[in-house]
């Protein structure tokens, strides 16, 4: 039996080993924290700064910014660039067809965003552009080789030059070497490219922290609901021999 | 005589409600010896009418528009009051129905549930589980996310691979040249009315059939044979309301426990449930770099790309496939054993039965993989034992060593 056992862990293993193979550019852990709401809030300002003059979060509405313990009074006043009204979707201005010429591919929304590249890609990305004159934005990214999007927080983090390596045939970027300083200092950088990368992630599926908890009270209804079933289940079945 | 009874007298003369109350609970015998296997086909029910509810729930605001369905299913999850909970209870329940059904049916082949007199049993479940399959894969297309689109070209164009008709059936099917508007509108049409009520019927006259023969047991012998001279009620048996309803529910609330650990903190299952790629809007422009169906049904792709093409078609790949499934509606006449339950069978079919479900797992693992060439060798050898457990059946179980039955159940 023992043996079957083994033979069958081997046929289990062995592909994993076959297959495994890390992604090219390793990912930076994001420093994910939704219950931190001066991060998320920060991660909003700069959000609606930053992001959304070129890519839209069109299930998202700006009302649903309280959650993060906003007041509609300040939503409308601060964050409130693109839309009229607080109950509207976070649209933005720019024509498709225009974004697609200017940039070669249309911004996508990034309203789950998060979901589908996930937090350590994004948070590593926002870090990882460089200077590359070559490309038409004069702008690469070391995670998204050829990217269309420039740097667009570059008057924070400064300007980044990538240092390659010879890898056997082909040249591959070492790592990345600040410049020229931006307005901020790389520590500070990353640590606003985290509170964007939290926010991201809220925005992602909103009611995340409340189905959470949730979770436990209906877990805790069910564990309590199995105990008297449980005991039901014994006391019918004390004549079944 | 109360008015409860009276009310109950007139449906009485007109319908057979105490009648079906009792054939099929008060009175239905069923063996006192079931064991935690036996869970899996009342939860298989249990799934089914949460999928049919949620589902229900669902269409009040999905809308099956290539334009709009991506955005619908977000404001679903966004601005419908408890929309969130409906779609990940019907995206978490799609997943779990696999899962419990898997279940069943190896409950079905450690136990011989499928031999006389339960061929008909079987056959009409092997019928759910590709009304199941049918309707997984069609609702999958709904979300019109990229594995939702690339997913469906992907087997629709098996289709294709059909020789001289191929091209035009797959055209057939889709309504268009790709995927399409129009794909998505009949896709929606089939997941919620035709393929519901398919299943629906299958699955009542799959109970019918069984409360017709009676249950099976993990011992594999006939509670019928032995009957109280009186009575005529099996000895073994035992009524199933109320003791297994009171059972079942015990296993119910295990069930969800699971379920809403699944629903409420990892809804997307690592990937699985969800796939990460379906939160990108359909690209018909831009094929995704790995396709993969989802788990349920990765076993059969592999096999699908275990076979070589030949002559420059994929077909022999699409049969074998195909065959895969065919293989199940005719377990029952290839097993030759003179006993039903794993209890009392010999080490060979034990041995097969344990290759078979490592294949079938190594399958489903080397599904979800991109094709490599040692993946490709594995593949093929989970497929070869996959078949062989089918075609070699008549063999091994005629000659395996049994151990005999026992009169009555063993407890």
């Amino acid at each position: 039996m023992k043996r079957l056992k083994n033979f069958i862990f081997l046929l289990a293993a062995a592909p994993v080993v076959a297959f495994a193979s890390g992604p090219a550019v390793p990912l930076d852990k994001a420093p994910v924290n939704l219950s931190d709401q001066d991060s998320l809030q920060r991660g909003a300002r700069l959000f609606v700064n930053y992001c959304l003059n070129c890519h839209s979060a069109s299930s998202m509405r700006y009302t649903r910014l309280q959650d993060l313990g906003l007041t509609e009074e300040q939503i409308k006043e601060n964050l409130l660039f693109a839309a009229e009204k607080p109950g509207e979707t976070m649209k933005v201005g720019m024509d498709k067809k225009d974004a697609k010429t200017w940039f070669g591919a249309t911004p996508p929304d990034l309203s789950v965003i998060a979901r589908s590249r996930g937090a350590d890609w994004l948070y590593t990305y926002l870090r990882s552009f460089y200077r590359d004159d070559s490309r038409p934005t004069a702008w690469n990214n070391a995670v998204f080789d050829k990217v269309g999007m420039p740097h667009v927080l570059w008057d924070l983090q400064g300007e980044m030059v990538a240092v390659h390596k010879k890898e056997g045939e082909h040249e591959v970027i070492e790592r990345l070497e600040l410049v020229k300083p931006g307005s901020v200092t790389l520590a500070e950088y990353d640590a606003m490219v985290g509170d964007l990368v939290n926010y991201l992630v809220w925005m992602g599926e909103p009611e995340q922290l409340k189905r959470k908890q949730l979770g436990l009270i209906v877990l805790a209804f069910l564990a309590f609901f199995f105990v008297v079933a449980y005991y039901l289940k014994k006391e019918f079945w004390k004549d079944v021999h | 005589m109360s008015a409860l009874q009276k009310v109950m007298g007139w449906v009485d003369d007109r319908f057979p409600l105490t009648a079906t109350y009792k054939a099929h609970l008060s009175e239905y015998y069923a063996p006192k010896n079931f064991n935690f296997w036996y869970f899996f086909g009342s939860l298989a029910l249990l799934v089914l009418v949460l999928q049919i509810v949620t589902g229900i729930f669902l269409t009040m605001n999905y809308k099956p528009d290539a334009e709009l369905a991506f955005a619908s299913v977000e404001y679903i999850m966004r601005d419908v009051e408890w929309g969130w909970l409906i779609r990940y209870m019907h995206s978490t329940g799609a997943s779990m129905f696999f899962v419990v059904v898997y279940l069943h049916m190896f409950r079905g082949l450690m136990y011989g549930s499928y031999r006389k007199p339960r061929e008909l049993i079987w056959i009409f479940g092997v019928l759910i589980y590709l009304a199941l399959m049918a309707e997984a894969f069609l609702g999958y297309l709904l979300p019109w996310g990229q594995m939702s689109f690339w997913g469906a070209q992907v087997i629709v164009n098996l289709f294709a691979a059909v020789p001289f008709i191929g091209e035009d059936l797959s055209i057939w099917i889709r309504g268009d040249f790709v995927i399409s508007d129009a794909t998505l509108n009949r896709f929606f049409a089939f997941h919620v009315i035709a393929l519901p009520l398919v299943l629906i019927a299958l699955v009542a006259v799959h109970l019918v059939a069984l409360h017709e023969v009676g249950s099976n047991n993990p011992d594999g012998v006939e509670i019928k044979k032995h009957k109280d001279p009186v009575t005529h009620i099996p000895l073994d048996g035992i009524p199933f309301h109320p003791y297994y309803t009171v059972k079942d529910i015990v296993g119910v609330i295990v069930f969800l426990m699971v379920f809403s650990a699944i629903l409420f903190f990892a809804p997307e299952m690592g990937g699985y449930f969800l796939e990460a790629a379906n939160f990108i809007p359909a690209d018909p422009l831009k094929t995704p770099e790995h396709i993969a169906p989802l788990w349920y049904f990765t076993p059969f792709y592999a096999i699908l790309r275990a076979v070589p093409p030949m002559f420059g078609s994929q077909f022999p790949g699409v049969v074998a496939m195909g065959l895969s499934i065919v293989f199940l509606f005719f377990l029952p006449w290839l097993d030759r054993s003179k006993v039903k339950s794993i209890r009392y069978r010999g080490p060979i079919y034990k041995v097969m039965l344990a290759l078979f479900i490592v294949s079938f797992i190594g399958l489903g693992y080397l599904g979800l993989l991109p094709s490599t060439p040692i993946a490709t060798i594995f593949a093929q050898i989970f497929s070869v034992i996959y078949f062989l457990f089918f075609l070699l059946m008549p063999w091994y179980t005629s000659i395996d060593k049994t151990k005999p039955e026992p009169e009555r159940v063993t407890g």
